[in-house]
Formats: structure tokens, sequence, C-alpha cells
């Protein structure tokens, strides 16, 4: 076995892998390259750090408490060692370097998906494949039983698998948001004259699953303007790509979707944008990047590498001037499989309304990583809103519990991003404001509501 | 003076054929009147909604498309996207994996149930109620408890193609003309042999049939449920095309499906008639 094979070894199996296949103790790695012999330094803290505190979950809990420069530099008084680097997803040894990523073929997904075509996953060490996966319930499954690592998903999804709504309680997380924006009302074109939606009792809506976004701010929208969305009208959930191919047959009235499904009804001419969701709620969390608990507890070196990946991804999308190339990427068959034109629209918000105007909406779409608690906990009031969770629900606990804005937080100010200040703040939809640390009385200051 | 059967049906299938291309290319006209909009906008939108092109591909489109993916059936160009040889090659892979194991499954069973009246008595509550139910209802208890979407598809496959062969092993086995058995055990034939150069040959013909409906349904069944798990296979190129709207790959791919059929149900057809004798 050579060295550089040796070496190879013991990055892919890590310090806790008892296989047998790599020396455990150091001795034996003879390496000559400068980069080598940091990536060991480093490594051998990593290992150190963890020969402390051998329990994964309280290492993290106290490295985030403490903050890892100062118990790195807690223990280099202690021990004469050089230590070199941050402990948490830096140059450690990666536990796993293959792996697989589930995605729903929207714009949503953009972080995830560009970042395999852009290379983002392989600068920081991993060979990531992006999967597409029919809908969300299937992307649930493949990911509850491990064939993913980890996957996009509708930001209330993790939520709703941490508390067992619609599914057997997992422990979830979700480290970051991807998109914010990025959704929009389309009406089937025979209704081009009913802008009021106060005109449209009886009409049938789409929306892509029943614990997302995208079924909350319909319900909203349409709760705020009088109309009673379990009576007055009818929606059901259908899958994104299904849904201008329902528009055109005259199954359903319009949907609520994510992006290219709006643009793309729009470039067959089967229907125009009403409204873009970012006029109900400017900024609101959308599709998120989300890994089981375990996942992030037993591969923490994998995961932060992971997420660092996806937040750089998001910087870079958050740039304006690097949408078209990002268009380009992501919409062959690989991965999007929709006409270039069409998520060049979404992506840099100059697009056809179907009405025969060009509009301008720089942040249509936009992409922010931060995953504020106070965005769980309004997805948790909507939830007890519409009765999809009747028991009582532990807000701020869920939300801090799913939500992981301390790691997204770090990870975003190594990545040159400036993370915010607090991990909650208040916002305003549609006139309303909300306040994160009045959940219950919220939930019970609609006039509509299923509680 | 009138020409030979097979012509005159030749002439009759070409008719049909030329018919039907023909009213399809003229269904697919589409308006052809150029919509009232800015060049600027007609650029961000497609062809049918500024050109009035029919949204349904005409025969050319479908015939261009096919010779496309005939002339590079094998390319791969990332995990979601590869060409239809291989999503072919990946489906058929699946049927003949649960195929196989419903055969080694159904024969032997039905051998069981076909030579022991108890055993067909008190086996047949579980298969009649087992039988009518569609095999993609078992999808979602496949995933939860194998855990594995394709490993899921095979156990679909395996459970739609079991029922058609069990019953007509069964069927057959025990429809062997009694004079033969007893022609057997006057000779003393062990059971063993006697299955094997009696029952055998005497049930093979009833036997294949059901294999050949067997294949049949699960070269069906294939297809939803590659388009409800993903990934690979034909089914997951129909969803993935149905995905982008591109109704012409869907047509592309619907011919493929029906040929592979044809080929699947041919091939048994061929051996059926192999062990068919006369009495």
């Amino acid at each position: 076995m050579s060295a550089s094979d040796k070496n190879k070894n013991a990055h892919l199996h890590g310090t806790n892998c008892g296989c047998g296949a790599h020396a455990h103790d150091g001795e034996s790695t003879p390496l000559h390259e400068d980069s080598e012999e940091n990536r060991l330094t480093a490594y051998t803290e990593a290992a150190l750090m963890r020969a402390i505190i051998p329990d994964a979950v309280t290492r993290r809990t106290f490295l985030s408490a403490v903050g890892a420069s100062t118990a790195l530099a807690a223990l280099s008084s202690i021990l004469p060692l050089g230590f070199a680097g941050e402990v948490l997803a830096q140059a450690a040894p990666l536990e796993k370097k293959d792996l697989k990523i589930g995605f729903i073929p929207i714009t949503c997904a953009t972080p995830i998906i560009m970042a395999a075509p852009l290379g983002f996953y392989s600068k920081h060490g991993l060979n990531v494949e992006v999967i597409k996966t029919a809908g969300w319930a299937v992307i649930r499954d493949k990911t509850l039983n491990k064939e993913y690592d980890a996957a996009h998903m509708l930001s209330p999804m993790p939520l709703a698998i941490t508390i067992g709504a619609g599914s057997t309680a997992v422990p979830y997380t979700m480290p970051a948001v991807e998109n914010i924006n990025g959704q929009a009302i389309t009406l089937a074109m025979k209704h081009k004259d009913k802008r009021d939606p106060k005109d449209w009792r009886g009409f049938k809506f789409a929306v892509p699953f029943d614990y997302s976004m995208h079924n909350y701010l319909l319900r909203y929208y349409l709760a705020e303007h009088g109309i009673d969305p379990d009576q007055d009208v009818q929606t059901r959930a259908v899958p994104p790509p299904e849904m201008v191919a329902n528009l055109r047959a005259d199954n359903i009235d319009g949907f609520l979707a994510p992006d290219p499904v709006n643009q793309r009804a729009v470039y067959d001419g089967v229907g125009f944008i009403h409204l873009l969701s970012k006029e109900i709620w400017e900024g609101h969390p959308c599709c998120a990047f989300a890994a089981s608990k375990e996942f992030v507890t037993q591969l923490p070196n994998t995961y932060g590498a992971l997420l660092k990946a996806i937040i750089d991804a998001t910087a870079f999308a958050t740039k304006a001037e690097n949408r078209k190339q990002i268009a380009e990427a992501i919409a062959p068959a690989n991965y999007l499989n929709q006409p270039v034109t069409v998520v060049e629209q979404v992506l840099t918000g100059t697009y056809a309304d179907g009405l025969g105007k060009v509009q301008t909406v720089p942040n249509r779409i936009d992409f922010a990583p931060f995953p504020y608690e106070s965005f769980a906990v309004w997805i948790l009031t909507q939830m007890k809103r519409w009765g999809q969770v009747k028991t009582d629900i532990d807000y701020a606990g869920v939300a801090k519990q799913v939500f992981l804005a301390t790691d997204a937080a770090k990870l975003m100010k190594e990545v040159g991003l400036t993370p915010p200040e607090s991990t909650t703040k208040s916002f305003t939809i549609m006139g309303k404001t909300f306040d994160p640390a009045k959940p219950e009385e919220y939930v019970q200051s609609f006039a509509i509501k299923r509680v | 003076m009138t020409a030979p059967l097979g012509l005159r049906a030749a002439i009759v299938s070409l008719t049909v054929f030329g018919v039907f291309i023909a009213v399809w290319q003229l269904g697919t006209q589409g308006s052809g009147i150029a919509a009232d909009m800015t060049p600027e906008y007609a650029k961000l939108v497609g062809a049918t909604a500024s050109q009035g092109v029919s949204a349904m591909p005409g025969p050319g489109e479908v015939g261009a498309k096919l010779l496309e993916h005939f002339a590079d059936p094998f390319y791969d160009r990332g995990s979601n996207d590869k060409g239809l040889g291989i999503q072919l090659a990946f489906s058929l892979g699946r049927v003949l994996l649960g195929y196989a194991l419903a055969v080694l499954v159904a024969i032997p069973v039905g051998f069981l149930i076909g030579m022991s009246p108890l055993m067909s008595r008190a086996l047949d509550p579980f298969i009649q109620i087992l039988k009518p139910i569609s095999p993609l209802a078992w999808m979602p208890l496949a995933l939860y408890t194998i855990k594995d979407s394709s490993l899921s598809a095979i156990f679909v496959i395996f459970i739609c193609s079991l029922w058609p062969m069990l019953i007509n092993t069964a069927f057959g086995v025990a429809a062997v003309r009694r004079e033969w058995l007893n022609v057997a055990r006057t000779l003393e034939v062990s059971p063993l042999r006697k299955a094997f150069t009696v029952i055998l040959p005497a049930a093979a013909p009833t036997i294949l049939t059901g294999m050949r409906i067997s294949v049949g349904i699960a070269w069906l069944v294939i297809v939803a449920a590659e388009m409800l798990v993903g990934g690979t296979g034909i089914g997951y190129f129909v969803w993935n095309e149905w995905n982008n709207l591109s109704i012409t790959n869907v047509i592309v791919a619907i011919l493929v499906i029906g040929l592979v059929g044809m080929v699947l149900d041919q091939m048994l057809a061929r051996l059926t008639r192999l062990v068919t004798y006369s009495e």
C-alpha cells in the first residue's frame, strides 16, 4: 500500500472507524507535501477533540457554546500542540465523501442542483450525486429510508416530519433555507378578467404538497380576501410538473406553485401570472435543504462540508450577474429539463407575465440561506391554524431543534456572507405583523381558521 | 383474380397507417396565426403561445425524435439524463429479475396446489384475495418495509407476475389426464420422476400461457412503478419528459414501450409453440 493510498483511506474512513483498514495512531503516515502535513495537523487536532469529548452531540454542543476557536485555544494551553484550524467541518477528515441528494426539478432547488455542475461540492471535497425525484412524498420516504443522505424539501416538511404530522416522527433538521420568494399564483387564461380573489368562489386550485409554504400562502391570501380555503374553493396537492398539463386540460383553475412552473404556463400560453408570492410576503422562505438529525450528528464533518458547499452556492446565486450562467447550468435534461429561456426569466426576474407585458422584478426569486427560527414558528402557526396539528405545539422548542440557525451563521461567515444578528425576526404578511414571541395569539387572531 | 391473403392484409394495414398519419398531421396543424404581441415578449414565450403552433407534435417531429434516439441510444449525461437504450435496459433488468423470482415461486407452488387437493382448497382463499390487488397498491407498503425503491419496484413486478403463473400452473397440473397418471402409477414411477416426465410436459403449454400473461402484465406495471419511484428506467423517462411537457418524447417512449412489450410477448409465444403437443 502506498503512502497516498493510506492517506486516502484515512480520509475515507475517519478516525472513529473500526474497520482496521487504516492506522489510527498517525505514525505510519510519512507524508511529504506541505498541504498534506497541514491536513494531518488538522486531522490530529480533530481526532484529539474527538478523544476528549467522544460523544458527537456533546462535542458539537460544547463547540458551538464556547466557539471552536476558544475551545482550541483552551486546549492548546494545556496540550503542547500547534492547533491550526477550526474543528467543525474544516480540514477534519470527511466521514463520507460520496453522497446522494434528492431534488425536485424546480428552481427552488437551484443551490442544491447548481452546486453539482458548477463544482461547489467538489470544492469542498465531496462527490455528490444529485438525483431527480418524482414527488415530495417520495423524497421524504427515500430520505427517511436513507437512500438519500440529504434532500431538497419544502421548508415545512422537516417540521412536519419532526412532529410526526403526515408521517412517522423522525427528528429532522433544516440547516439552510434555499430560496426566498420564487412562487406565484398562476390562473388559466380564461380567468384573465377575474383578478379579484372575491370572484374566485368555486375555483379549483393546486398546490405542490399539503405541508408547503405554497399551501399556507395560498390559504393566507384567500382568507385575507374573505374566501374560506376549505369551503369556498377546492385545493388539492398536485406534483409541480403536472400542474401545467392540468391547467391546459382545464382540470384546475389555477395554482400557487414554485417556479419554473408558473413561467412554463406562460411559455406554453395556458396561463398568466396573477401575483408573485413576494407580494403576499416579501422575503418568505420557500424550499430548504434538509437532513436527518442522525446524519448531522453522526457525520459532523461531512455535514459541515456539505452545508458549506450549499451556503457557498447560495452566496453565488444571490448575485444577479451570475444568474444567467446558473440558468444555463441547471436547465438541461439532467437537472430541471426546461427550456433555458424559462429558467432564465425566473432567475433574472425579467419575464413575460402571460398578459402581453414584460415585467422586471429582480428579486422575483432570491437566495438567502439563513434559517430564521421565526420562519419555523410561523409555519407551525399555520399548521395549527389549518388543523394539520391538533395538539399543543412547543413553537420555539421545535423551531430551535429543526432550524439550525447557529450552524448556518457560522458557515455563512466562513464563505464571506454576513449572517443576521438574531435568529428570530418579526415580519409583515399582507399588512399584518407577526410576532414570533406570541404564536398562539397569532393563530387565534385570524377570522378564518380551523382551530 | 385475388391477391394472396397476406398481401391484402398488408395493403389494409398500410392504408390504416396512412390514414392515421394523415389525420394526425391534419389534427396538429395548429391555428398558425401569430398572436398579437411585441417581439420582446414573443421571444420570452414558446411557439405555441406566440405563433399558434399546436402543442401536440405532428408525425414528422415524432419521427425525427425517434431517429435521434435510435442514433444515440446509450448516451449518459449524468444520473438524471441517460439514453433510451440505457433506460430500457434498466426496466428490462427489473422486469426480468422480478419475473424470474416469480417463476421460482409460482411454478413449485403451482405444482403443489395442482397435485394436492388439500393444498388447493387450503390456499384458495389467500390466492383469491391477493390476486385482484393492483400491483401498484403494494408500492407504498413495499417502500415502507423494504426501504429501497429499486427493490420495491422489483417486488411489485414479482407480485404482479406471480398470480397468472401460479393459477395457470395449478390448473395445468390438475388437468393432466387421469390415464397418463394411471399409466405412471402402474409403472411404479417415483413421484419426482412422475412430476418431471409426465406432469411437466403435459402441463407445459398451460404453464407457458400463464408465463406469457405474466410477462405482459409485468411490462405494463414496470412503467407505472418507475414513474412513481423515479431514478432510472423507461417509466422514469416518460415522467421526466412529461415534466418538461415534451409530448414528442412521451410519444417516442410509448412507441418503444409497445415494441419491447411485443418482443417479450412473441418470445414466450414461440416458447409456448415449442412445448405444445397434439393428442
